[in-house]
């Protein structure tokens, strides 16, 4: 069974959501895993937070964060099993983010023993 | 007590106590010999005590004789004396008589560190399991082989090699250092777990038996409470489980011993005491910040104990499963979670989920479904059900879902 990276696109991710959006959200994402572990496919996920991250440019050049020029960010990942990328595809249908408008899911092969 | 009820009382309490106190003293590799002394001071204690009548303190008279018999194993036995005896960690210096500590505090700290000594890697769980019944739990062979459903001849093998292995290994009976108390004590957890599974879970017959895994386990587990060295999260979590599960024991199965699902169970027959318990070890588990799957199913069993149906139960014991299954995969796990689900989100969604689950051999998997689809599809509720059925092997199962059928058929005769 291959591996697949479902990483969570977010078109804005200045965007400020209430904290009962944010509890809806949560119980869905939550759901939505239980879903694809429930089916012995998760392999394991994160969130990927705002607070304490960087970006490390060429010239060693430090910033805090992505925000500002580009708008878009990556809010999460999950690793699944899935026997093909059609299959990995239908897991990544179900994924909450997609409720927001411009948002994506990008599905990615794991490459495994250095085999792509 | 009677001297027929007597015997058998004292060697479910004190076999295991002289079998532990003496191996660890004569190390792994001579289990067997304590053992062997153990049954044969009970083998006494039938003998004399029909004729004389019952000492006065029965354990006491117990202790002395397996302290004389062990004593005289070493002294009789020179291949014995020349090899291990100078091993034997109480050295003795010329003339000095051997110590045979028969106290509460070292049977304790004896049992402890045998349960690691057994709870190694090195062995099959269910060796594990099977030794830890005779040596931690004194099982005779036979209700081994009684609660774990299989015959003398498998357990008598089981054991054997298991106690090879451990010799081979050179186990040592002890409980580890800091460094290595984690991972071995992962071992443990799971062993006693799956103990008290057995227990709880089991198609014997025997009711008794049954209860006196569960109470095993419990008290193992116990054990390692009480040790500051192995007081961690995890296992107060899976103490906090098993007094939940324990709860429930006169509830859930009838005098038929057919079982009463949870929904029909009577609560005024639930053991609110140990419920109690349940709570405050749950408690105490949550000190650290490591989630174990224990803490998971105690949480889960603790939403139990509530029989409320609101959907606020229902979303957090949905919450818990979703978290149970990422940390580790069962049928049974995503079975339950899907059950939940419905609880929680409604049949239609659950249905949904319930077609995804690859568990097409497993008679759970289509009994849910036909729960899934009663009210919403009673034709293919039907179907699954019989499809149930046909793969159920155990005739409380059987009768579990024949039951469901009936209740169907009146259903759909009404519509």
């Amino acid at each position: 069974m291959k591996e697949f990276m479902l990483i969570f696109r977010h078109e804005d991710g200045n965007k400020v959501a209430s904290p009962d959006q944010i509890q809806i959200w949560m119980k869905q994402t939550m759901d939505w895993i239980g879903s694809i572990a429930a089916q012995n496919k998760f392999v394991l996920g994160n969130g990927l937070p705002f607070d304490e991250s960087r970006v490390v440019r060429s010239n060693n050049v430090v910033t805090n964060g992505p925000f500002g020029e580009i708008k878009e960010t990556i809010g999460g990942y999950i690793i699944v099993k899935a026997d093909s990328v059609e299959e990995a595809v239908e897991f990544a249908k179900g994924c909450p983010v997609l409720q927001g408008e411009g948002n994506s899911v990008e599905v990615r092969k794991i490459a495994k023993d250095g085999k792509a | 007590m009677e001297q027929q009820a007597l015997i058998p009382h004292l060697f479910r309490t004190e076999f295991r106590k002289i079998a532990t106190v003496l191996s660890n003293l004569f190390g792994i590799e001579h289990v067997e010999v304590a053992e062997d002394i153990a049954s044969e001071t009970f083998l006494a204690a039938l003998e004399t005590w029909t004729y004389k009548g019952i000492p006065e303190n029965p354990t006491a008279w117990l202790y002395a004789v397996a302290k004389n018999k062990a004593k005289n194993y070493i002294s009789r036995n020179a291949v014995f004396t020349n090899k291990i005896a100078r091993q034997i960690k109480y050295s003795l210096s010329e003339g000095e008589e051997i110590e045979i500590d028969l106290s509460d505090k070292n049977i304790a700290d004896s049992q402890l560190q045998m349960l690691f000594a057994i709870c190694h890697p090195s062995i099959s769980t269910e060796a594990q399991i099977g030794l830890s019944l005779r040596i931690l739990c004194g099982f005779g062979i036979d209700e081994i082989a009684n609660a774990l459903l299989t015959n003398k001849e498998t357990i008598n093998k089981r054991l054997y090699r298991a106690k090879e292995k451990l010799r081979l290994e050179n186990v040592k009976i002890e409980v580890p250092g800091e460094a290595e108390i984690n991972m071995r004590l992962e071992t443990v957890l799971t062993t006693l777990y799956l103990l008290f599974n057995e227990g709880y879970y089991s198609e014997s017959q025997d009711a008794v038996l049954r209860e006196d895994l569960c109470l095993e386990a419990t008290r193992l587990t116990y054990l390692l409470i009480e040790n500051e060295q192995t007081n961690k999260p995890a296992v107060n979590a899976l103490l906090s489980l098993m007094c939940f599960h324990s709860s429930r024991f006169e509830a859930r199965k009838n005098e038929n011993g057919e079982i009463i699902l949870y929904n029909d169970q009577d609560e005024s027959l639930w053991n609110y005491e140990l419920i109690s318990k349940g709570v405050y070890f749950l408690h105490q588990a949550s000190q650290g910040d490591k989630i174990s799957k224990y803490h998971l199913e105690a949480s889960i069993a603790y939403w139990h104990t509530i029989k409320a149906d609101t959907r606020k139960k229902w979303e957090k014991i949905l919450h818990l499963f979703n978290q149970l299954l990422q940390i580790e995969y069962s049928p049974i796990a995503a079975l339950n979670r899907t059950y939940v689900l419905a609880k929680a989100n409604g049949k239609a969604a659950a249905i949904i989920e319930a077609e995804k689950l690859n568990l097409a051999d497993n008679h759970y998997y289509f009994t849910l479904l036909g729960e899934l689809y009663t009210d919403i599809d009673n034709k293919k509720a039907k179907q699954n059900f019989q499809k149930a059925l046909s793969l159920a092997k155990t005739q409380s199962d059987k009768q579990t879902i024949q039951k469901k059928l009936t209740t169907l058929d009146d259903l759909m005769i009404d519509e």
